[in-house]
């Protein structure tokens, strides 16, 4: 295809992309080397019949004016990444500084925001994608032992769970874990514990929203493993079986090394997404016991009084770095396939 | 495989009722309460009370209540926000594939190097998390007065939407065999009356497959339609966010259930029209890379 013909084809596509990815992502970046103005204080002398009190005030004027002038802010360098809501350099230092040994340093590390962010997503990206991946890969061979007639309603019930809004899906859990819910109000009964809520208690609001993500992406790998176990080659089974496999040895040496491409394939997949976890946060209002670096962005971009655009941007670049981490196997992946089929 | 030994059989069913039931179950559970109130859904007592409705009973005379339905319809407006949904996710859907059909055919067929190179690029975008774009567009959309209309949040998702897009027409292009449209060529045809008329007759599979997830997309998205449109013109999705800040304190949560429920029936249909399609994308996804 002539260099101009294909240009005129992926023109549209090239520019929605190019304003609204590849600009968004330098504008943050830029924007993170800049804070919010500080308020312009001025004195104001009040004179009354009792003397004279002087008064701060917040000069409106002039910060109107400022921020006309420099609408991103202040330059501040690099102090955006490594003050105390992100990468925290001064307080990790005291940490290390001066501690009573392994368990204070972490319990104080993970008192700072963005190490709590960072400790919630990193456990949920990498405990929700093996467990999910194993629970999708036992109900595609169970689906696939099933009479055909109930298949379809099978594969229907179990795509749910993955069809569903993130943040609607969050809610429908969080509703029956909430101590007056179905779940919630069994909990307390089993343990015996009257107070135990998902408020109350981290350890049970990351157990349920890891069990969530585990629910949520379960049927992803069911899928792509369930259309993978239908190219499983026939006679290479039987010939195990009549070589006189077990069962289990022929899912073992037949089945798994053939699903193994795809399994890497829904890793890294489900890696970078897991990644980016948001809407569990949210829809569970998990905010005091779990935080994520997507949510760690949306609180500043919310927060009602004055949106925090620097920061922001600064744990949204961190965010990109870290996608980009785990992007790089995908991308060695996608590189030698590619010359694999140039040659 | 035939005749599995009884044990194995067992544990396989037994699995799979596990797995079903708990596939099902909160959706059953929050479709069936509500229809209570409140008092019943989040009883104190005990959950029996969600399923026999006693409070219901005391409070309104039956058995079922369609107040949450009415509290989130009519009082709060939610169809206003079911309008916007509709309007976002169609014209999501559409730009989507007309843009990426016109990019994913030129990629399947071009064989230059900057092709893959355009490809890579767009898998990198996919792996952007969206809430760090959105971050992106705030100062400058304020600035440029577009920020709260819908047409900026149709196009953001568009946008956001392009990499997956056209990854998946790509692929799909690719296994069209070459020749359909070189033939066309041979015969005189420009590349896009090629296209026009011989391309796009058999595209339909790929294009609604692919269409079933840009529709998912616009509508489960709560990063960019949470951030970019204003209270008046809010998706449903931000609505019922908005629901549980403003609700949850007056005590009618239940409002709150009604939207949730409400906003996962298309959901439901649409899984249960075009699961084929949904399992085969996912597969093609896969099995293509």
């Amino acid at each position: 295809m002539p260099h101009r013909t294909f240009f005129a084809f992926i023109f549209p596509s090239i520019l929605a992309m190019l304003l609204f990815i590849t600009l968004p992502i330098i504008s943050v970046a830029m924007q993170s080397l800049f804070v919010e103005h500080p308020a312009v204080v001025t004195e104001v002398e009040n004179c009354g019949p009792f003397g004279c009190t002087t008064e701060t005030k917040v000069d409106t004027e002039a910060m109107a004016k400022l921020k006309a002038d420099q609408p991103m802010g202040a330059f501040a360098g690099f102090s955006n990444y490594l003050n105390h809501n992100h990468l925290a350099v001064d307080d990790l230092r005291a940490i290390f500084g001066d501690n009573r040994g392994i368990g204070d340093i972490v319990a104080r590390v993970m008192n700072l925001p963005f190490y709590r962010a960072l400790a919630f997503t990193l456990t949920y990206c990498f405990f929700v994608t093996p467990f999910a991946m194993a629970l999708g890969f036992f109900i595609a061979l169970a689906v696939n032992t099933m009479p055909k007639l109930l298949k379809g309603p099978a594969i229907f019930v179990s795509i749910l769970p993955m069809i569903i809004t993130p943040l609607v899906g969050s809610l429908i859990l969080a509703w029956m874990f909430n101590p007056a819910g179905i779940f919630g109000a069994t909990l307390q009964s089993l343990t015996g514990d009257p107070t135990l809520s998902l408020r109350a208690s981290p350890v049970l609001t990351w157990i349920v929203i890891l069990t969530y993500g585990v629910w949520t992406n379960g049927p992803f790998s069911f899928v792509v493993f369930y259309a993978g176990l239908q190219t499983v080659p026939k006679d290479t089974l039987e010939s195990a079986r009549i070589d006189g496999a077990t069962r289990w040895q022929a899912t073992r040496f037949v089945i798994i090394p053939h699903l193994m491409p795809l399994a890497t394939f829904v890793a890294l997949v489900q890696l970078m997404d897991n990644f980016r976890v948001f809407e569990p946060i949210v829809g569970f209002s998990a905010e005091a016991n779990a935080t994520s670096l997507s949510w760690l962005v949306f609180n500043d971009l919310v927060s009602q009084d004055s949106q925090q655009f620097g920061s922001a941007a600064a744990t949204s670049v961190i965010t990109i770095v870290g996608v980009l981490i785990l992007l790089t196997p995908v991308l060695i992946r996608t590189w030698r396939d590619f010359n694999r089929k140039a040659v | 495989m035939n005749g599995q030994p009884l044990g194995l059989k067992t544990l396989t069913t037994a699995f799979l009722t596990l797995w079903l039931l708990a596939a099902v179950f909160p959706f059953a559970w929050t479709v069936w309460g509500s229809f209570k109130v409140e008092a019943d859904f989040f009883s104190r007592q005990s959950w029996w009370f969600a399923i026999e409705g006693v409070r219901t009973v005391q409070q309104t005379g039956g058995t079922f209540t369609l107040a949450g339905y009415e509290g989130a319809w009519v009082q709060n407006e939610f169809w206003k926000a079911a309008i916007n949904t509709l309007i976002v996710t169609l014209s999501v859907t559409t730009i989507s594939l007309v843009v990426g059909t016109l990019g994913g055919y030129a990629l399947a067929r071009s064989g230059h190097r900057y092709a893959f190179w355009i490809l890579i690029a767009a898998l990198v975008f996919r792996a952007m998390p969206h809430i760090t774009l959105v971050s992106g567009y705030l100062l400058p959309f304020f600035q440029l007065n577009i920020w709260g209309y819908l047409p900026t949040t149709i196009i953001v998702l568009v946008a956001i939407n392009q990499p997956f897009t056209l990854w998946m027409l790509h692929s799909f292009f690719l296994s069209i065999p070459k020749d359909l449209d070189e033939s066309a060529l041979v015969d005189g045809c420009t590349r896009f009356q090629a296209f026009r008329m011989v391309i796009i007759p058999v595209m339909w599979p790929g294009v609604i497959t692919t269409g079933l997830f840009s529709f998912l997309l616009g509508y489960n998205d709560f990063a960019v339609t949470s951030m970019l449109l204003r209270q008046e013109n809010q998706t449903m999705i931000p609505k019922i966010a908005s629901f549980l800040g403003s609700i949850q304190n007056e005590g009618n949560v239940m409002f709150a259930v009604a939207a949730v429920v409400s906003a996962t029936v298309p959901l439901f249909i649409l899984v249960l029209f075009f699961q084929r399609q949904i399992v085969s994308g996912l597969t093609a996804g896969a099995v293509k890379g």
